[in-house]
């Protein structure tokens, strides 16, 4: 990036409450159900249909914000956002705009320059929106996500990068998680981002915003943010302002293109939703919800730290995930060896897992023993992997596996070198090539011994073995 | 013995005991309904069959000695804005001609429990906006109390059906005086109770924060015995009140003895018609002959209410409205390309020029500037409009004031500009804005016959008081 420039960045998240039932009605929010089966009057926007608060909706708001650290307010109230969309039902979105559920809160991401604070300037809840089918020349609705609630939760511009805001969102999903205030399941639209965009010269005034819109990866919202701060900073280079616009990221493209101004709308016309009584909170209630939040991802990662002994890094990465977490410390509390567990869980045990896993299925007892043996000498870094697998699979001790399948270290030099030279009768050439000065070559003979002996060849008995052969001539 | 020209009470008297069968009563109105309605136009549509279907059922319950709710085999009619199951409910609007609504609204719910049976939906002004019932896509209800007149609006259709002996009762909806104008006008008595004591669930919204559903009946006692059922919690309606209700009908007779009555100084004078004026002054002399004491107040903010009304009412409707697009339901222009067009032209084709009108403006008070302008400055005037009130309150009972400016006028002079006829909502809007109950009772009539009226406002749950005091005024002026 232009270092003349810095890029500005603000977001807006919106992640479902993970409620069972929607928002203002009583229709059930299950993704995946036919179209339009999760559906009534109220959320349909038929003739007298009305809104009536969830409260578990609420609840789980307040967790997010007190995981966020957020001032929650005692009094919020609710506005209609007037607009029409194929979308919107009623014409109007149920959101709270003048008084929102939290304000002020902060959320500290790891960056290449260390730790960093990003400021949350609100909290609010809405009404999610219905699901457009474009197809066929024909547009079609699903209403089933209508009505789904959403908290949506807007960042002070404290964010300089496509980095930092993947880092963000990696973060505010773990948390979010972790509090038991939203799945954030990305695939299902869980979590959806707009980006507000500027560019400016350093030290310079804020240039124009631009809005990109409904962004439902973290690779989208990077790529989007890189290709528009690209285009702003082009476009300050040559004299130009940037216009204050909405821009939609095309995936395929990886372009960002405005929207027409019908879409991205102009005054809402604001004005308090008639239909709700404003949403009065007791400091009990709040103090109530504070005490049942689970111990957050920020906690955790500095308890491993000081307690565990892991490498900062590690301890984030385990710690963001509350399944694995929960299983880590289980596992942690059988076997001296944390370090070695966190990387076989960071390594190993990571790309086992589901994106949004619920449960570890490998049983921490069994993990343990895989470190323990690992740290030992026992078993091969290759043959851990494999055992973790199997375990992860099926229902099996790691020390059956072991003795049923002969998976134990071989350190027996005189085996290895017998192994060494069959091998090396079949591919004589790794000899010569060596002979010739081909370094290289060295490596692949010890590969072949790894191969041949499926990883359980002890290292550096394999290395001593190679070295008897290699100074034989 | 004509079962028309009886009360609701009476009738459910003479049911319970089995003198009238549901049946024979439910004939009685369907009857009076065909002879009446080529001219009248009340309803909207009359369901006829549904109604001899649950008149015999009520009568089969009886005859095997179920417990029955207290209107059972009352026929009656709802405004076409309230949600009726299976049956079309249009709002008197080209845009839902044809909508028949997939559940029913509470009030609806509350009278099929208390036996009440529904004979038809009532005509109105086009989704509620208006004060004549000309608006009406299917056409204008006429005045039955004053021929050649409108029955008032927006709840004309059911004013008329119940003063022509159509219904026994029937329900309309209040935003700014929409029960208690065609109430006056067509002679009947029409209660805006409290807001929040009867749920709005499934009832069309115009102005949410304003409108309530009502009864309008014939009699005092009617109008207690239907606000009974009427009134109680409903969770699916957010600003329903969690209450206890008394009995409505158990102390209207006790008298007015010793109740202190105001007369609103802003109430008289132009623009309020000399007989408007004179039936005030009869009933307030009236309430002092049978005891209470009256005193003039002045109260200048009352005066601000009806601009404040129209802004925060028609700001509220421009959103409650939206929803009307012709996506879902309803009405839904042919040949449009794609779904904006979609949502322009069948709200183009769909909507009358009043409820363009009130659209439009209720778009304009709330846009950019606009709405510090208007919208806040209007709910500002709410919040004094709520204290005047409060301070009046602290001193009296009840208000005494005109239900409207003017008695019924000429179906012909309906087309009057708009602001003329939005000034007739003049004493009605004051107790929308403040949510508090109010009723509309005939009160004499004019030298042409027509039908005269006085309001009666009370504080939020004061419908005990305004019973009593209706009561008394009802039964003395029988007496002359």
């Amino acid at each position: 990036m232009t270092p003349e420039f810095e890029t500005v960045i603000g977001l807006e998240v919106h992640a479902e409450l993970s409620t069972a039932s929607k928002i203002f009605c009583s229709c059930a929010t299950g993704f995946g159900a036919e179209p339009n089966t999760q559906v009534c009057p109220v959320c349909m926007g038929l003739p007298g249909g009305m809104p009536v608060l969830n409260r578990a909706a609420v609840e789980k708001a307040v967790r997010a914000g007190l995981a966020l650290g957020c001032e929650v307010q005692t009094y919020s109230a609710f506005d209609r956002k007037n607009y029409f969309y194929p979308d919107l039902p009623k014409g109007y979105q149920i959101t709270q705009q003048e008084r929102p559920l939290c304000l002020g809160g902060s959320l500290m991401i790891e960056t290449a320059g260390g730790e960093k604070r990003i400021g949350i300037a609100r909290i609010h809840i809405e009404e999610d929106a219905a699901k457009l089918v474009y197809g066929g020349g024909k547009v079609l609705v699903d209403y089933n996500r209508c009505g789904v609630p959403l908290a949506e939760i807007v960042t002070e511009p404290d964010i300089r990068g496509a980095e930092e805001a993947a880092a963000f969102l990696k973060k505010l999903r773990s948390v979010l998680r972790a509090s038991g205030a939203a799945e954030c399941r990305m695939s299902e639209g869980g979590m959806r981002c707009d980006v507000n965009i500027s560019v400016r010269r350093r030290g310079e005034q804020f240039g124009e915003r631009v809005e990109l819109k409904n962004l439902s990866s973290f690779r989208s919202v990077a790529r989007a943010i890189e290709y528009e701060a690209k285009r702003l900073i082009a476009a300050a280079e040559r004299g130009e302002a940037a216009a204050r616009e909405t821009r939609r990221f095309d995936e395929s493209t990886g372009r960002t293109f405005a929207m027409r101004r019908k879409e991205s709308g102009g005054d809402y016309r604001y004005f308090p939703e008639p239909n709700l009584p404003p949403l009065v909170l007791t400091e009990e209630e709040i103090e109530r919800i504070r005490a049942s939040l689970p111990e957050l991802p920020d906690a955790r990662k500095r308890r491993y730290v000081s307690e565990l002994g892991l490498a900062p890094f590690d301890a984030e990465q385990i710690a963001s995930e509350n399944a694995v977490a929960d299983w880590f410390e289980r596992a942690a509390a059988l076997t001296p060896h944390r370090r070695r567990l966190a990387a076989l869980t960071l390594t190993e045990l990571f790309r086992l897992l589901p994106s949004d896993p619920e449960s570890v299925p490998l049983p921490p007892e069994r993990a343990a023993r895989i470190t323990d043996m690992a740290e030992a000498g026992e078993i091969s870094a290759a043959v851990a992997k494999r055992l973790i697998e199997r375990c992860f699979a099926e229902d099996v001790s790691p020390d059956e596996v072991v003795r049923a399948e002969g998976l134990g270290v071989i350190r027996d030099e005189e085996e290895l070198e017998r192994i060494l030279r069959e091998a090396l009768r079949e591919e004589p050439k790794l000899l010569t090539d060596y002979r010739r000065g081909k370094s290289a070559a060295r490596g692949a003979m010890l590969g072949r011994v790894m191969r041949r002996t499926g990883g359980r060849a002890d290292p550096q008995a394999a290395s001593a073995a190679l070295d008897r052969i290699l100074n034989e001539e | 013995m004509n079962i028309t020209d009886l009360s609701a009470a009476r009738l459910s008297a003479l049911l319970r005991r089995g003198e009238v069968s549901a049946l024979e009563a439910a004939d009685a109105y369907l009857c009076e309904i065909e002879r009446r309605e080529p001219r009248l136009r009340a309803f909207i549509t009359v369901t006829a069959e549904r109604a001899r279907e649950q008149a015999r059922e009520i009568d089969r319950r009886r005859a095997s000695g179920e417990a029955l709710g207290p209107l059972a085999g009352v026929p009656m009619a709802l405004k076409d804005n309230i949600c009726t199951e299976g049956i079309r409910t249009t709002c008197a609007s080209r845009l839902l001609r044809d909508f028949v609504p997939p559940f029913s609204a509470g009030v609806a719910e509350r009278l099929e429990r208390a036996g009440a049976v529904l004979l038809g939906k009532t005509n109105m002004d086009e989704f509620a906006m208006g004060s004549t019932t000309q608006t009406s896509f299917f056409g204008g209800t006429e005045n039955p109390a004053a021929p050649g007149c409108v029955p008032g609006g927006s709840s004309g259709g059911s004013a008329a059906a119940v003063a022509a002996h159509e219904a026994a009762f029937a329900l309309g909806s209040d935003t700014g005086g929409s029960i208690r104008q065609p109430a006056a006008f067509c002679g009947v008595v029409g209660l805006k109770p409290t807001y929040g004591t009867v749920t709005r669930y499934g009832a069309a919204e115009l102005a949410s924060s304003l409108d309530q559903i009502g009864p309008l009946t014939r009699t005092v006692l009617d109008c207690a015995m239907v606000t009974n059922v009427l009134t109680g919690h409903d969770p699916r309606d957010a600003t329903s009140l969690v209450r206890e209700y008394p009995d409505f009908t158990s102390d209207v007779s006790r008298g007015v003895k010793g109740m202190r009555i105001a007369l609103v100084r802003e109430f008289f004078g132009s623009p309020f018609a000399e007989e408007v004026q004179r039936s005030v002054r009869r009933a307030a002399e009236m309430f002092r002959s049978l005891g209470a004491e009256t005193e003039e107040v002045s109260a200048p903010i009352l005066t601000r209410a009806l601009p404040a009304y129209y802004i925060i009412s028609t700001a509220e409707a421009s959103g409650n409205l939206a929803r009307y697009d012709g996506v879902r339901y309803g009405r839904r222009a042919e040949n449009a390309s794609d779904p904006d067009e979609l949502m322009r032209l069948s709200r183009a084709e769909g909507f009358g020029t009043e409820v363009k009108r009130r659209i439009l403006l209720g778009t304009f008070v709330l846009d950019g500037e606009n709405r510090e302008r208007y919208f806040e400055k209007a709910m500002k005037v709410r919040t004094l409009v709520v204290r005047a009130f409060r301070e009046i309150f602290s001193r009296f009972d009840l208000v005494l004031a005109p239900t409207t400016p003017t008695v019924p006028y000429r179906i012909e002079e309906r087309d009057a500009d708009p602001e003329t006829r939005y000034l007739s909502d003049i004493c009605a809007v004051p107790a929308s804005l403040a949510g508090l109950p109010a009723l509309s009772m005939p009160f004499g009539r004019d030298g042409a016959g027509r039908p005269a009226a006085v309001q009666l406002i009370a504080p939020a749950f004061g419908e005990r008081e305004i019973f009593r005091a209706a009561y008394a005024l009802e039964r003395e002026e029988g007496d002359v």
